[in-house]
């Protein structure tokens, strides 16, 4: 039976029934659990076909284990108890006996009982009337939803609501402060939910002030942070209000003294928890955010503020997001920006140091793209190269052309640096011991030469802040050796230093793709498109400049660009 | 007992048409109004069966049969009853015995018509309902199912399983082959061909050779049977035969074709030519073909037809005449209020008298020659209160607007609002000022959309205090402290799928799938009765128009009538061979209309309980039905999306409004019948032209002999408009007394 020409349904394995059989202890013949696992088959899919009329009359899409249960029920079936919980059931696996199971935590009953953080006020339902149509015509569009604040609310929950919309964007910080932390913990304001999402939706109309805005998000990430808040579908008006902080060319930007982008990240970071917390309560919301980032990001009337806000929005949904939409679209954007920041004429002073910020974000964004990728590269494991439309080396290469030698140097200094598997000795005796052939040694060169000088004369000339990285070097030894020999190692035949990481994974790369071990520099040979701009053009021109030259408030920033959760 | 019953509609349909009308319990009706319509259709089942002496001598044979089983099975006493109550001679039965049992198989379906009876298969088919009997004498059970060994029994013959796929394809070969104008007629026979002869392999346990026999010609079917086939292909051992629905449906009621006689003539030479019994016996055994003379029909207007569990309705199931006219409005004088004349304008006042004469005057001057008789079923005297209320209504028609393509009318969305336990069913009074929804949480709340709060009435020994002489006893009987916006009626312990208001407003009836339908006071909101008798979900209940009487049906098959003061059904409709999912009351309450999810409507006569009506052509199951308010028309929406249109009187289809992308819930004509709004799953209210969809027809068209029309693809045309709602799925559609259209759905987020 295992052994099926097709399957048409889903099907129980012999082997699951004898398994199932010996957890009662019952010992079943071969034969016997065959048969038997065809007929649970076809009960299964009768008491499923059943099932569905339930869905149907109950005018439902969606089949809820309610409806199969009742199915079982009215076919004298004892019914299954204990899922009947809306959350999606974890599925969990045990490698080593190739088991499935489903998590079924201990619940505590006494303390359920006696919890006191069970949500209540939840809302009564009701019947609201509106006139959709009058006389037959109206705006015939796609109506969106019910109009959010629903309930008719308790006095009490009238208070709170007062108060801590009054604390949070009132005057007091020590105030806001501790309306915040409630707002975190309190698993009673589940009816006030619509009304704190309606407010967070009043983003658009203080655009100009930056400190309520900052207040609003504080508001969204307590709101997110809340155990007791079933969120649901206002994710969405969440994720919209937080979209807007990042993308938007907020009043507030106008006048440059205000500090809108740490506004922008913080809106980022937020935007990517919500995404990572909440993101399965709407559906394709992850391609929205998606499709919404790269219309501001290829959009060239756009203010370089919102562009600088998809980058860190992309950013933030992770180093996928930057290779399917960043990455591609580098390219074109980098004309634009190039433009911005060629131009020297004061009355582009401003412009051109938003365009430095810019920079920056892509700087730190496709840094970590890199590194990410070849994370994944070198954890066969997870299957990684599934989807791998760029090389990794050949995406280093591009990028290269772009950032120049400001991308090594940030890329060996990165705290996520430490995070990478160590090598295993073979694999590094490997690559040293696998001197490029002459052929390929005179290909490097002949076609290198112009990268290696500007490599030479780049760093030097336009300053890159060095103090930065020698003070990590002396911290350590081995990735300041790293980040000195990067570079050069990708020019030179052999090297004599420490094994240097994406060295290592030029190799594995070509060891898995290409017949034969061929010498990882070959592919570095720039792409066609690229070789029409001599990568001169834009390398040593760029220095470093975006966050490294200003360092922004305290907290997660400074690592914020390499250790977002994944 | 409603196993016999049951039986023997499912296997003797055209016999049971003819026969019933005759049927006692019903005649005495006129003469006692008060009394509800008698008995239980199903007690008089065995009365119906000894009157049969005195019929045709079909019914003699369907009797010798009986007598021939029991005589069989040593039920000699039983034999002698029967007999002597039936009059018949004691020698009959050896003779028409062995003549019937010898009867060769040839003939049946040659016969013209296809009504010539198979004694083997007659005997069969007699087996079945008589050994349900036998086996479950009790009046209990309110259903049971055939014995399934017998229904199956009749696959036991064997060919070599081996050959089938051959047989199949030479068929194939042949049809394909022959005229185009043949071709679309005889393809239907693919279908229930295929589904026997894999059942059959299935029964004779060739497994292997069933399946690849599936997989091999299961592709050619046409794809409306994709459900079926399902569920089919699912099923490869003969254990697994006993207690599938579907295959019981399959082999207790004959899948009907309609073929023309040319047509058939060249199946049956091809098939006698060939000498290929195994599908000859198939098509004589399992297959009703109707045939009739002239042109073979086109591929679209079968597959306009086509597509419902057993096939089309016989030609002569929807022969009977229906009585689709309206009832005489009861006289009423309209008094003339001033203080209303005054609120009107002055342009408003000739408007007024007009419509006025034009509806009602015209209408009860003359008596329909369509109409049933006034009396034909015993109906509720109008009450004072009722009298009020239909001055009321006319009142507001008065002021009703004329809708048409040009004035489309206003909707206004009701929406349910935080319903997480999931909202099944609403319904709304007909003056639209209740609005109630049942819940899968087995509730069902009553909430007032006037600013009037609903009120229950104080309690007794409060009741006693109250001064019952003054004018305002109605006022003084309620309790003042019990005022609330809404109301819930706890009671049921299952989802409530359907739900109705009483035209009175003074009750309320929900069905749920406990198997219970309950009538709820709406002044004191508390549950007055539970109707019990279907044992399984009950999915849909309506009231009459006129109160009294309501109608419920469910997963058992059966669609019930019941009045309110009985706790007994006064009629089951059995015919469907699945789940009746929806049930509507014709305006003039003398029949009802059930949609199945065995694809199919059928209209009962609520007098004599007979099925009147049998319309195929949805393809999947139907969920929404509505007549027009002239009673002429029906229109009925589906999971396919489509909305079909019936012609009651002539028993055809008229129409198809294709547009909606899921499910249809909710159906409804606007008060004057211009307009048809149906809501879907795909939360969308959509408006169709009904005037012109009913206008367009050629009537010529139905007195033609064989009654088969073409329909013409004017959806587009006829569709008004796509309302799109806020992101909420319509379940149910009602047109305020002013055509003001109002929706009503669950917003789920």
């Amino acid at each position: 039976m295992a052994d099926r020409e097709e399957r048409r349904f889903a099907e129980v394995s012999r082997d699951s029934v004898k398994l199932m059989a010996e957890s009662t202890g019952v010992e079943l013949g071969d034969d016997l659990a065959a048969l038997l696992a065809e007929d649970v088959c076809y009960r299964l899919r009768e008491a499923t076909q059943s099932s569905s009329q339930f869905m149907r009359h109950a005018k439902r899409r969606k089949l809820t284990v309610e409806d199969f249960n009742r199915a079982l029920r009215w076919s004298n079936v004892e019914a299954i108890c204990g899922y009947g919980a809306q959350d999606a059931l974890p599925f969990r696996s045990v490698k080593e006996g190739e088991l499935f199971f489903i998590e079924d935590r201990d619940i505590n009953l006494v303390e359920l009982a006696l919890a006191t953080n069970i949500p209540k006020g939840c809302a009564e339902t009701m019947v609201r009337v509106n006139v959709s149509y009058l006389d037959g015509k109206g705006n015939l569009e796609p109506q969106g939803t019910v109009p959010t604040a629903v309930q008719s609310l308790s006095d009490d929950l009238l208070k709170y609501y007062q108060q801590i919309t009054r604390a949070i964007l009132g005057e007091d910080p020590h105030l806001m402060k501790v309306a915040l932390l409630d707002l975190q913990s309190n698993s009673k304001i589940a009816a006030l939910l619509p009304y704190f999402v309606y407010v967070i939706s009043g983003v658009k109309s203080v655009s100009h002030d930056l400190e309520q805005l900052n207040r609003l998000l504080h508001m969204v990430k307590s709101l997110v942070q809340n155990p007791y808040l079933y969120l649901g579908s206002y994710v969405r008006s969440l994720v919209s209000s937080v979209m807007y902080c990042i993308l938007e060319p907020l009043a507030a930007s106008i006048n440059p003294l205000n500090d809108h982008w740490t506004l922008r990240d913080y809106a980022a970071l937020l935007l990517s928890h919500i995404f990572w917390t909440h993101g399965d309560l709407v559906s394709g919301l992850y391609h929205q955010i998606l499709l919404s980032l790269q219309k501001v990001l290829s959009d060239p009337v756009r203010p370089l503020c919102s562009h600088y806000g998809a980058v860190v929005g992309l950013h933030a949904l992770g180093w996928k997001a930057v290779e399917r939409v960043l990455f591609p679209h580098l390219p074109a954007y980098w004309a634009n920006l190039q433009a911005v920041l060629d131009d020297y004429s004061v009355s582009n002073a401003q412009v051109k140091a938003d365009g430095h910020k810019v920079y920056g974000a892509i700087l730190v964004a496709v840094e970590r793209l890199l590194k990410m990728k070849a994370l994944s590269l070198s954890q066969p494991t997870e299957g990684g190269s599934k989807w791998t439309p760029v090389p990794l080396p050949a995406m280093y290469c591009e990028l290269y052309s772009f950032f120049g030698d400001s991308l090594a140097v940030r890329f060996s200094t990165g705290p996520g640096f430490g995070s990478y598997p160590p090598c295993t000795p073979s694999q590094l005796s490997d690559a040293r011991k696998d001197p490029p052939g002459p052929t390929s040694n005179s290909e490097t060169t002949r076609k290198m030469p112009q990268l290696t000088a500007n490599l030479n004369i780049s760093p030097r000339q336009d300053g890159i802040p060095r103090s930065r990285s020698s003070s990590s070097r002396s911290g350590q030894r081995s990735t300041g050796l790293s980040r000195d020999v990067f570079p050069k190692a990708r020019f030179t035949s052999s090297q004599s230093g420490p094994p240097v990481f994406s060295f290592l994974i030029g190799g594995r790369q070509m060891g898995r793709h290409c017949q034969g071990r061929r010498p990882f520099q070959t592919t570095f040979a720039p792409t066609p498109p690229l070789s029409a701009i001599p990568p001169r053009a834009y390398a040593h021109k760029l220095p470093v400049i975006g966050r490294v030259g200003k360092p922004v408030r305290r907290w997660a920033y400074s690592h914020y660009s390499l250790h977002l959760p994944l | 007992m409603a196993a016999v019953q049951g039986g023997l509609v499912d296997a003797s349909e055209e016999k049971d048409i003819k026969t019933e009308p005759s049927s006692d319990g019903c005649g005495n009706n006129d003469t006692n109004d008060a009394r509800p319509l008698s008995t239980s259709p199903g007690s008089n089942a065995p009365g119906g069966n000894a009157k049969t002496s005195s019929g045709s001598t079909e019914e003699q044979q369907t009797l010798l049969a009986v007598l021939q089983f029991l005589k069989k099975n040593n039920l000699t006493e039983s034999v002698e009853i029967l007999r002597r109550e039936a009059g018949l001679p004691e020698d009959s039965l050896d003779l028409k015995g062995s003549d019937s049992s010898g009867a060769s198989s040839g003939g049946s379906a040659g016969g013209v018509d296809g009504v010539g009876v198979d004694a083997s298969a007659l005997l069969s088919r007699v087996t079945v309902s008589s050994s349900a009997g036998v086996q479950a004498p009790m009046k209990t059970s309110g259903e049971d199912q055939p014995d399934v060994n017998v229904v199956l029994s009749a696959y036991s013959q064997q060919g070599d399983p081996a050959l089938y796929e051959t047989y199949y394809s030479g068929l194939k070969r042949f049809i394909e082959t022959v005229l185009d104008c043949h071709r679309a007629e005889l393809s239907q026979v693919f279908y229930p061909l295929f589904v026997h002869m894999y059942l059959e392999l299935v029964y004779n346990n060739h497994e292997n050779e069933a399946k690849s026999f599936f997989e091999k010609f299961s592709g050619d079917q046409e794809c409306y049977y994709e459900e079926d086939l399902r569920v089919l292909s699912s099923l490869t051992k003969k254990e697994h035969m006993r207690g599938n629905e579907t295959l019981l449906d399959f082999r207790t009621s004959k899948f009907v074709l309609r073929i023309s006689r040319d047509s058939y003539q060249l199946l049956k030479r091809h098939l006698q030519e060939r000498q290929n019994n195994q599908i000859w016996n198939i098509i004589q055994e399992h297959l009703y073909i109707d045939i009739f003379d002239g042109m073979p029909r086109s591929k679209s207007q079968i597959d306009a037809m086509s597509g419902s569990l057993a096939g089309e309705a016989k030609r002569d199931a929807n022969k009977s005449k229906v009585y689709y006219g309206l009832l005489k409005e009861p006289e009423i004088e309209l008094p003339l209020d001033d203080e209303d004349e005054e609120a009107e304008n002055e342009e408003g006042k000739p408007k007024k008298k007009k419509p006025k004469k034009d509806s009602m005057g015209s209408k009860s001057k003359k008596q329909d020659p369509n109409a049933p008789s006034q009396t034909r079923i015993p109906l509720p005297e109008l009450k004072d209160s009722d009298k009020l209320d239909k001055i009321m209504y006319m009142k507001e028609a008065t002021k009703r607007i004329r809708l048409g393509p040009e004035t489309l009318p206003s909707i206004c969305f009701y929406s349910f609002l935080n319903a997480y336990q999931g909202l099944t069913a609403v319904d709304l009074t007909d003056d639209s000022s209740l609005i109630a929804g049942g819940f899968a949480d087995s509730t069902v709340r009553v909430w007032c959309v006037t600013p009037k709060k609903l009120r229950k009435v104080k309690s007794a020994a409060d009741l006693n205090l109250i001064d019952k002489e003054s004018d305002d006893v109605l006022e003084r009987i309620m309790d003042e402290k019990t005022a609330s916006e809404s109301k819930i009626l706890y009671g049921h312990s299952g989802p409530v799928y359907g739900i109705s208001f009483s035209p009175d407003r003074n009750y309320l009836l929900s069905s749920s799938e406990d198997g219970t339908v309950r009538l709820w006071s709406l002044q004191t909101f508390t549950c007055l009765v539970g109707y019990k008798g279907h044992n399984y979900p009950v999915w849909d209940t309506q009231f009459s128009p006129h109160g009294y009487y309501f109608v419920s049906g469910g997963h058992d098959r059966v669609a019930r009538l019941w009045a309110t003061d009985h706790y007994q059904p006064l009629r089951m409709f059995a015919g469907h061979l699945a789940d009746i999912t929806c049930t509507r009351f014709h305006p003039n309450s003398n029949y009802v209309a059930t949609g199945s999810s065995d694809r199919t409507i059928r209209l009962w006569d609520v007098l004599t309980g007979n099925c009147v009506r049998i319309f195929t052509g949805h393809k999947g199951p139907i969920h929404a039905l509505a007549f027009s308010p002239n009673g002429k028309f029906l229109a009925s929406g589906a999971t396919d999306g489509r909305v079909l249109l019936w012609d009651i009187g002539h028993g055809l289809m008229i129409g198809e409004l294709k547009g909606h992308t899921d499910t249809i819930y909710a159906l409804r004509f606007s008060r004057d019948g211009e307009i048809l709004a149906s809501g879907s799953m795909d939360n969308t209210v959509r408006l169709w032209d009904s005037m012109k969809a009913f206008d367009d027809l050629e009537t010529d068209d139905f007195t033609a002999a064989t009654g088969h029309i073409h329909l013409q693809d004017n959806s587009q045309e006829l569709l008004l408009g796509t309302y799109m709602s806020k992101s909420t799925p319509v379940i149910h559609l009602h047109f305020t007394r002013r055509n003001l259209l109002l929706a009503a759905g669950a917003y789920n987020p």
